[in-house]
């Protein structure tokens, strides 16, 4: 039964493979209808981000809020709890986080610590308030998560406009961040900054938490199947409400980390779309954090290339949406490619009958 | 605090709560149908920007506003279609896949939107056509009730008396019958010979067309052009009032009038200058504390469901 168990787990890269492969050759034939040039257009698309060293930084910056989310998303998600808090965590987050960064004076190395703390915090509540609802009033999580993600808009949005906005800054925008709570940034030629070293140690804890630790494996295990884990002990409410509050920790502090890296004032005017990439970067990676760097960094450099695509051409940046949703619509139907891997597993298990048949008759 | 008063009691406020409320009951009712089939479906976001685009493409180019809802129709429904075929015969997790359309919806449309008129905010270069407001004959001489109910968009009538076509379709009819079935159990549907997934894929359907006559409000009534994700989370509104319905086509209606209020409300306020953004919230955040409410109910029927899948 070895076998079987090796072309089951093949299977789930080949699909995954597959439906990215699917994705690609939609976007090229949308390309080689929509361009004047598509050949230019598609080596614009695929080459473009690794021609200069800015844009291969390009790259390692959107990749880094990914991280965060992303791992977030898996813990969230081991429970099969499908909480979409996350967008609104990371958005929140960020607001703390700016509003601690812009508020109060501290020495620099701790002011970073304690604004992305706070965004931490407020990132745990958010993607808290789903589980708690869920918990407590039986309410739907996906629906409800997406209400908070618009409730979470607008607060923010709220507090950037009245309580830190800077009326000098001549559009809408907090003060700017205490140098003392900016992160440094790693290479002198882009923006990458310390947030990617954050990140990566994020995606490290997430994986020795999740796959290898107790605690994640009763998450997984509730994931699985709750009642076996309720039957068998476990608490069910308080390890779901907990693994929704640590995925909602480490996107809060995703959002915080892309403020301090990247930006020197909170100018976010609408929900920028992360914790939805988290998702989806999240299905990639099968729910193993230790495969949400090699996810993000894919997603990161379709979106860079699309960015130089839409630069030098007519080809708008959104055919990125469509390439996530056609990769997400394959990766989850359990179906697609399933009679290629039956025949496989069939034949597998025909060839191993017919083995131990022989040595039977062998030695008869 | 009389002014916010005197705005609610007036026939204007409650005139522009049927205005606002008709894409929330549009949609409502499309997950109404949804959910009684036993589907869960998020999609109707999507679903309700492509018919919004489609029909401002349609009647933009033939000048017609029949090809316009025709177009309209035609994008909404091939996204259910698309979320029916990979849910129902690929066995794909809904709520993934609708997400998945949601994100198509949102880029796909604003890209769509860009190749045809070359901006990526709102379809105001386009030359679309609006279904216009109609005065109803004797109701409009009445005073109040004609102030409230005449001088509508026809699409406002239109999604009331999809409500009632909907209530006798669910109640009274064989396949509304059949449709409820198969969401109560699916198993006992299929052994008397009742075509589950065939079923499913109708009610998808009849989702899919109701939600997209309140994307084709959206951008041929209650604004004159498309303008990008301007579905605003209407799509999510739509599934908590069919929950907030427990799944009944009169108080799914009424939930859907709730969060109309919720917004027309909230409309008001903004032109009070009161903080835009916490006026904003008030929709949603009733939605939540609707969600709250009837999450005891619920709690009930499914324990039933597992009972009886036991």
């Amino acid at each position: 039964m070895n076998k079987v168990m090796k072309i089951e787990n093949q299977f789930k890269v080949i699909r995954i493979a597959f439906s990215i492969a699917i994705a690609l050759a939609i976007a090229f034939l949308i390309i080689s209808f929509v361009s004047d040039d598509p050949l230019y257009t598609m080596y614009n698309f695929i080459i473009g981000p690794f021609t200069s060293i800015n844009r291969i930084g390009n790259i390692i910056e959107v990749m880094t809020p990914l991280l965060f989310t992303a791992v977030g998303v898996c813990i969230m998600y081991s429970a099969n709890m499908i909480n979409m808090a996350s967008e609104g965590a990371f958005f929140l987050g960020g607001v703390a986080t700016a509003y601690v960064a812009v508020t109060y004076t501290m020495p620099s190395g701790i002011h970073p610590i304690i604004s992305i703390l706070a965004g931490g915090i407020v990132g745990a509540i958010v993607c808290g308030i789903p589980a708690i609802m869920h918990i407590k009033f039986n309410a739907l999580p996906v629906v409800s998560s997406l209400m908070i993600n618009y409730v979470c808009l607008y607060l923010g949005l709220f507090i950037v406009n009245y309580v830190i906005r800077d009326p000098q800054a001549g559009y809408m925008a907090s003060y700017k961040f205490a140098k003392t709570a900016i992160l440094p940034e790693l290479f002198s030629k882009t923006n990458v900054h310390l947030g990617l070293i954050i990140g990566l140690a994020v995606v490290v804890f997430g994986y020795y938490f999740l796959m290898r630790s107790k605690w994640g494996y009763s998450i997984r295990m509730i994931g699985k199947n709750t009642s076996f884990a309720k039957y068998s002990g476990m608490n069910v409410t308080a390890i779901l409400l907990s693994c929704q509050l640590i995925g909602g920790f480490i996107a809060g502090i995703g959002g915080a980390v892309e403020q301090l890296g990247m930006y020197n004032r909170f100018q976010y005017q609408k929900l920028p779309g992360h914790g939805f990439d988290g998702v989806m970067i999240a299905i990639l990676a099968r729910y193993n954090p230790k495969f949400v760097p090699l996810a993000s960094f894919f997603l990161a450099y379709i979106r860079v290339g699309a960015d130089v695509m839409a630069r030098t051409s007519d080809v708008p940046v959104e055919i990125v949406s469509i390439i996530q949703a056609v990769i997400i619509i394959f990766v989850a139907s359990e179906r697609f490619l399933e009679g290629w891997k039956y025949r496989r597993i069939v034949k597998a298990t025909k060839d191993t009958h017919a083995e131990a048949e022989k040595q039977v008759v062998g030695e008869a | 605090m009389e002014i916010i008063l005197d705005s609610i009691f007036s026939t204007e406020f409650f005139f522009s709560v049927l205005r606002v409320a008709t894409p929330l009951i549009f949609v409502s009712l499309a997950a109404l149908v949804v959910k009684n089939g036993g589907v869960m479906c998020i999609a109707f976001e999507g679903m309700m920007l492509f018919s919004a685009l489609g029909a401002v493409i349609g009647s933009a180019f033939s000048q017609s506003r029949l090809v316009g809802i025709l177009v309209g129709l035609l994008l909404g429904m091939s996204i259910s279609a698309i979320f029916a075929y990979f849910v129902l015969v690929l066995n794909s997790n809904g709520v993934l896949t609708g997400l998945a359309l949601n994100i198509l919806g949102s880029g796909g449309t604003v890209f769509m939107l860009y190749l045809i008129s070359g901006d990526k905010g709102s379809s105001t270069a386009l030359k679309s056509l609006i279904i216009p407001n109609v005065d109803i004959p004797i109701i409009k001489d009445i005073p109040v009730i004609g102030e409230i109910l005449s001088g509508h968009n026809i699409l406002t009538y239109v999604a009331l008396i999809t409500v009632v076509v909907v209530y006798i379709l669910i109640n009274k009819t064989p396949l509304g019958l059949r449709i409820r079935s198969v969401g109560e159990n699916p198993h006992a549907a299929e052994s008397v010979g009742i075509k589950v997934i065939k079923t499913k894929f109708i009610a998808l359907m009849i989702g899919g067309f109701i939600a997209s006559l309140g994307g084709i409000y959206m951008s041929m009534g209650y604004l004159p052009f498309f303008t990008r994700d301007m579905m605003a989370g209407r799509g999510f509104m739509g599934i908590a009032a069919s929950n907030l319905g427990g799944g009944l086509t009169i108080p799914t209606f009424a939930a859907a009038l709730l969060f109309g209020s919720a917004e027309a409300l909230s409309n008001i306020m903004q032109s009070l200058r009161l903080p835009s953004e916490f006026m904003q919230m008030v929709p949603y955040i009733v939605t939540l504390i609707g969600l709250m409410l009837v999450g005891g109910n619920n709690k009930k029927l499914t324990f039933k469901k597992e009972e009886k899948n036991e």
